[in-house]
């Protein structure tokens, strides 16, 4: 833009910038003072309210409960658990559909295709899903939460939008060199397909670590309780008794700080590697806008 | 037809040279064999398919039964209709109408446009540190969790949260908000949008880097200013997108915020909160009833696909886009 700017595309230029400093603004505070007052003393927290910007009466004490407190280690640690196993059960299932639909030569290719895009929009419906579930044994196992969702549609579409878009001339000469479809997937294919399986991983791990509603719904036992319902019961349904309170007394509420560094310590995994991935998010969203 | 895309195919042609055209039951084996691998492959993902979504398809059925639990779908006996005429018939009925329709509607009037706004701001923005921090900070409510984005909103609006605060400062009661109906839809709504608008915005910014530079020159040649290049070359060239994305979201309506709402409500704001996924839950999960609550989420269903088919309908005759 060499040109000199009118008044009226200075107005336009300021109004964008500030437009769009309030949305960083209103995007990040929330969080940010939530980590603030994590650090805060609940005294200094109910005298100064919503407005802080650095932490008042600094305390890591409240981070300390969280970490001497049983039942967030567990689900901390249950989490870890499906995330790594569902992640590897979604990458599997995903690559090889990918890999399978991405054949533009086999036969069945577009019935099949078609098959998965359509559950997308039609589906059995919530009952019939926990019928099934419990029909084949899985209530209350750790399979309920991992199996249902063992792969998704939208992410086998960008795979193998990914997929049809690499050369064909490496497949071909693999395969007059005699390699069959195992070995052209495992040495030709996913060597070059890091970044969207990069994206798929991160996809999916997200998925596991925020998921709560199948646990909710499929899990008894509390030993087996990922983070997020130890979490609904202390954020939202305020359960003392997961911070050792008095339950007889039903006012009495979780300590503010105790809350806030609790919210910090389930999401800090996920916020601690994001701005690292952060690129391959958006190539991943942005494979999805490419249309079939 | 077939036979020209066979002979496109080189290795094939000197098979059908030697043999003349093979029958169809050669041809199909010769390919099943061609792809035996790959079949193989599948085999988890079809069984996936079939087990987690097709079946479940099956089990719809019931909706038209008295099932008992514990046995098989086909097991149980046969009511036709009843289910259906008494949902339709219930007083619930038209409040669970009214709130999914009012839901979805406040949040595609302000969570649908929000995003598009953003990206074309955003690519008004020449300092690129700054476009880059907006990016990543606006993305960052995306991957926070809904459980913590309840309890987040739950404090907030509580009577010794951020908003009754601020309230305080200017002198006005405090409110205990969420358990008021009257506000559910503001502080769904806006919870929505605030948690979506970075992370949806990326599609659309997407679209904007294909955009052909000459067309800006000629329109500042023409003497057009920021906002009218804006609004008469970026927006219509996202337009295909701003379709897709719309038709997709329509045909989803009805489904989404089930997670959420069912988070953030309680008995207290079931007059406005309630909607009829989050009734499919209650009455099928905590109360048992799987006949009536299937053929309640089988409305849902039906619904959803024909918005679905209807919105697509629409596109492709009014724009040339289209999902099929």
């Amino acid at each position: 833009m060499q040109h000199s700017k009118t008044t009226g595309d200075k107005i336009f230029d300021s109004s964008v910038y500030i437009l769009l400093t309030i949305l960083m603004v209103l995007s990040i505070y929330p969080i940010y003072y939530i980590l603030v007052a994590s650090l805060s003393s609940v005294s200094e927290i109910a005298k100064h309210g919503s407005l802080m910007l650095i932490p008042q009466g600094f305390t890591i004490d409240s981070y300390i409960a969280v970490f001497q407190n049983e039942l967030i280690l567990k689900g901390f640690r249950n989490s870890v658990f499906y995330v790594v196993l569902g992640t590897t059960i979604n990458i599997v299932l995903t690559t090889l559909a990918a890999y399978a639909l991405s054949r533009k030569w086999l036969m069945g290719r577009k019935i099949l295709m078609f098959s998965i895009v359509f559950t997308m929009f039609f589906t059995g419906g919530l009952i019939p899903n926990y019928m099934i579930v419990q029909q084949l044994g899985m209530y209350n196992t750790i399979w309920a939460l991992l199996l249902p969702g063992a792969m998704s549609a939208w992410n086998l579409i960008l795979m193998r939008t990914y997929f049809m878009g690499l050369p064909n001339s490496l497949e071909e000469s693999a395969r007059i060199d005699g390699a069959n479809d195992f070995q052209i997937l495992l040495r030709i294919i996913l060597p070059l397909s890091k970044p969207i399986i990069a994206v798929m991983v991160l996809f999916y791990a997200v998925g596991h670590w925020n998921s709560w509603f199948a646990a909710s719904i499929y899990l008894q036992n509390r030993e087996l309780y990922p983070l997020q319902l130890i979490l609904r019961e202390i954020l939202i349904q305020g359960r003392v008794s997961d911070f050792g309170g008095d339950t007889a007394n039903v006012t009495h509420q979780v300590a503010k700080n105790l809350k806030y560094a609790t919210i910090i310590v389930s999401t800090i995994p996920i916020l601690v590697v994001y701005p690292f991935i952060q690129k391959y998010f958006v190539k991943g969203v942005m494979l999805g806008s490419l249309k079939e | 037809m077939k036979n020209t895309t066979v002979l496109k195919n080189q290795s094939e042609k000197a098979i059908l040279v030697t043999k003349g055209k093979p029958s169809f039951l050669k041809r199909f084996l010769r390919e099943f064999n061609r792809g035996k691998y790959v079949y193989l492959m599948l085999v988890p993902v079809v069984l996936y398919y079939l087990i987690f979504h097709y079946w479940p398809m099956i089990g719809i059925v019931i909706a038209f039964q008295d099932y008992i639990p514990g046995v098989g779908f086909f097991e149980s006996s046969w009511v036709g209709l009843k289910h259906f005429t008494e949902f339709f018939n219930s007083y619930y009925f038209w409040r669970l109408i009214k709130n999914t329709f009012l839901i979805n509607f406040w949040l595609l009037i302000f969570g649908f446009p929000a995003p598009i706004i953003l990206a074309l701001l955003l690519n008004e923005v020449r300092n690129r540190i700054f476009k880059r921090s907006v990016q990543t900070i606006t993305y960052i409510p995306h991957f926070i969790s809904l459980v913590v984005v309840v309890g987040i909103i739950k404090d907030f609006t509580a009577t010794d949260g951020m908003i009754n605060q601020l309230r305080d400062l200017m002198g006005a009661g405090s409110i205990p908000f969420l358990q008021f109906p009257e506000y559910f839809r503001t502080i769904y709504v806006s919870s929505e949008v605030w948690q979506t608008i970075g992370w949806s915005s990326i599609i659309y910014f997407a679209a904007l880097s294909n955009v052909n530079p000459n067309l800006y020159e000629a329109a500042e040649i023409d003497g057009a200013g920021r906002f009218r290049k804006m609004w008469h070359i970026t927006l219509p060239a996202i337009r295909p997108t701003i379709v897709i994305i719309l038709i997709l979201t329509l045909g989803n309506l009805l489904s989404t915020g089930f997670e959420k709402i069912l988070l953030l409500y309680q008995p207290l704001t079931y007059e406005t909160a309630d909607v009829i996924s989050t009734y499919v839950y209650r009455k099928g999960i905590e109360h048992s009833a799987f006949s009536f609550a299937t053929a309640v989420g089988l409305f849902n269903t039906m619904v959803n696909f024909t918005l679905l088919i209807i919105a697509n309908a629409i596109s492709r005759r009014i724009s040339d886009n289209s999902l099929w």
